[in-house]
């Protein structure tokens, strides 16, 4: 092979080409979003979590029925036209009942989720922003707490306050903030130490300013992946509740209350039970691949 | 490290005064005494019925009292069931609790760890997809429905299995399977990823580069260090089973504390879910305590003296 001298020639710079974006920078979001979506399991999960809102929100909305109509005619029916899942031992629709269930278990839990993120990063945003004694007390206070069987508490608060959707919340709001506590005090020790902090400061802001418009976005990602999975605990906690009689009061009906009625007549009519179990169920699959995928996609440090 | 267990020891004493005084506050907090009836009894037999509980005494006595008999480990008399103490029902329904309990911590670990290993060992192979799809089922299906679907399949279709007392070992199998499906696929999801966190390491390199055979290499060196996470969540997963004790018992009509606990809850009898929750909390933190002791013997890097974490 000849080499020309023109294969020497120098390349003119060209600065401005150099320094120009060739694509659109991806921030964190679209990032983890683009990683969500190519876990087929989370997003399996997410619209499985989509459709139940839905049918939660809608359902009990188009049903010819309503969840308290008894029909005493027509008790414990099999599936039929009229009643597409049957009816329980009050000749309730076994569907409008399944469907306004999902109202009150989500609601349940994504309401005790968002109450436990509220006083997890207060808590853990105070405790790790001003660190030292402060961070020591609340800290400890936090180990006891562990320490202690919550659910235990749960159910005492329940015996005291009467059963109902609100004194539920009240009493998963009080307890399930530890780890979301831990969780957010970690992330903000480590951030507190980085120079827009520093800036901030500088600039006059307020502490509480930094804690909330500084660090705790920052720490969106583990938090996020936290809430996400307290859902299903929160789920499951509710139908626990109702199942040992301590949850919503009749004739509302969460899937753990309509669980618990269908206990009895249990041997005659088991899909009475089937049907909450499988939607619990479902739930809590569709939360937990969601929060898996979320957490690989938002905190892909954890991934293992 | 006898100065760490002093240590510790003094916190759960601690924690269990806390526990104690909480529960005493949270349960005289309740509007109305506890004999208070839909029927109102004469004023006569009402007086007379709180001075044999010592219910007129002011609030501090009465709190006193109740911590100075439980040092002595006497709950009181139940509320309820007339002439029965709250120890009397501790001790009918622990022993049955603790067989239940045991026997599904055991099943767990020894089903879970291996699921786990061999999951880690086969990574996104099929052994991995069957265990882990498995697990995921464990972890979502909320104990109740799982002793009820056992119980529909085994004990009302296939009539394998007795469907509910207690008694003989055949009577164990299905609480015990309903109550250990959360813990085994916790433990084996655990596992797997602590295993595939310790395959990753160095020092498995050096072992198989050296010329050791695999089966040599997990049992000695991938085994011993990806199974001190398990030891950690025995604690918290204790709890999960004494909870989960709460159904699968009542499913099951089994004599156990727990379903004791869940009838007092039903009846308001305020004595008995007062001593069972003291004693529960008292219960899981001596088993925490004794997990985090085995815990420093196992890993002698963790100074016993540093706080966790």
């Amino acid at each position: 092979m000849e080499y020309s001298p023109e294969l020497f020639q120098q390349v003119p710079k060209d600065i401005a080409s150099a320094e120009a974006i060739v694509r659109p920078s991806v921030t964190y979001w679209q990032d983890a979003w683009r990683r969500l979506k190519q876990n087929k399991m989370a997003m399996v999960g997410l619209w499985t979590i989509a459709a139940i809102l839905l049918i939660a929100i809608f359902g009990p909305m188009v049903s010819p029925y309503s969840y308290s109509d008894q029909d005493l005619a027509s008790q414990n029916q099999g599936p039929s036209r009229a009643h597409w899942l049957g009816t329980d031992d009050l000749g309730r629709d076994m569907l409008t009942r399944l469907m306004y269930g999902a109202r009150i278990s989500l609601t349940v839990g994504i309401m005790a989720s968002v109450l436990n993120l509220t006083v997890g990063v207060i808590y853990g945003g105070i405790s790790g922003y001003y660190g030292g004694r402060v961070d020591n007390i609340m800290m400890r206070i936090v180990e006891i707490l562990t320490a202690i069987p919550m659910l235990l508490y749960v159910i005492l608060l329940m015996v005291i306050l009467e059963p109902g959707l609100q004194n539920i919340l009240i009493a998963l709001g009080v307890v399930y903030w530890l780890s979301m506590a831990r969780i957010v005090r970690g992330q903000v020790l480590s951030l507190k130490e980085q120079d827009f902090v520093l800036a901030a400061r500088t600039i006059g802001a307020s502490d509480w300013r930094i804690i909330l418009k500084h660090l705790v976005p920052n720490a969106m990602g583990p938090i996020i992946v936290t809430a996400t999975l307290n859902i299903p605990s929160a789920i499951f906690t509710e139908a626990f509740l109702s199942f040992i009689g301590l949850g919503v009061s009749a004739p509302m009906a969460s899937w753990g209350a309509l669980a618990s009625d269908a206990l009895q007549g249990f041997r005659t009519y088991p899909w009475q039970l089937f049907y909450p179990a499988i939607a619990i169920s479902i739930t809590m699959f569709a939360f937990n691949f969601l929060g898996d995928g979320l957490r690989d996609a938002l905190d892909p440090k954890q991934r293992k | 490290m006898g100065s760490y267990i002093l240590k510790r020891l003094v916190s759960g004493v601690l924690v269990v005064l806390i526990v104690a005084t909480a529960t005493f506050m949270l349960m005289r907090s309740i509007p109305g005494g506890p004999f208070r009836r839909e029927k109102a009894l004469p004023a006569a037999i009402q007086r007379n019925i709180e001075a044999r509980y010592k219910l007129n005494d002011p609030l501090w006595k009465q709190y006193l009292d109740y911590m100075k008999n439980m040092l002595r480990g006497d709950f009181g008399p139940s509320f309820k069931y007339i002439g029965r103490s709250v120890n009397s029902i501790i001790e009918d329904g622990f022993p049955v609790s603790a067989v239940l309990g045991g026997v599904t911590i055991i099943f767990s670990l020894v089903v879970g760890i291996p699921a786990g290993i061999i999951s880690a060992l086969n990574q996104n192979k099929w052994q991995d997809n069957l265990a882990m799809g498995i697990a995921i089922v464990g972890v979502s299906v909320p104990s109740f429905v799982m002793a009820t679907l056992l119980m529909y399949v085994f004990a009302v279709k296939l009539r394998w299995f007795p469907a509910a007392m207690w008694g003989t070992p055949r009577h164990v199998v299905l609480p015990m399977l309903a109550l250990s499906a959360f813990p085994t696929a916790f433990f084996a999801r655990l596992m797997r990823s602590s295993t595939l966190d310790v395959l990753s390491q160095d020092y498995i390199r050096t072992a198989r580069s050296k010329g050791l055979s695999w089966a040599a290499v997990v049992y000695k060196h991938v085994l011993k260090n990806s199974v001190l996470p398990i030891i950690t969540y025995l604690g918290p997963q204790a709890a999960a089973i004494l909870t989960g004790s709460f159904v699968v018992e009542s499913i099951f009509a089994i004599p156990g504390l727990g379903r004791y606990y869940v009838t007092s809850i039903y009846n308001r009898d305020y004595t008995t879910i007062m001593g069972v929750t003291i004693f529960y909390c008292i219960i899981l933190v001596a088993l925490n305590l004794l997990v985090d002791i085995a815990y420093s013997w196992l890993d002698p890097r963790i100074k016993l003296t540093e706080a966790k974490e």
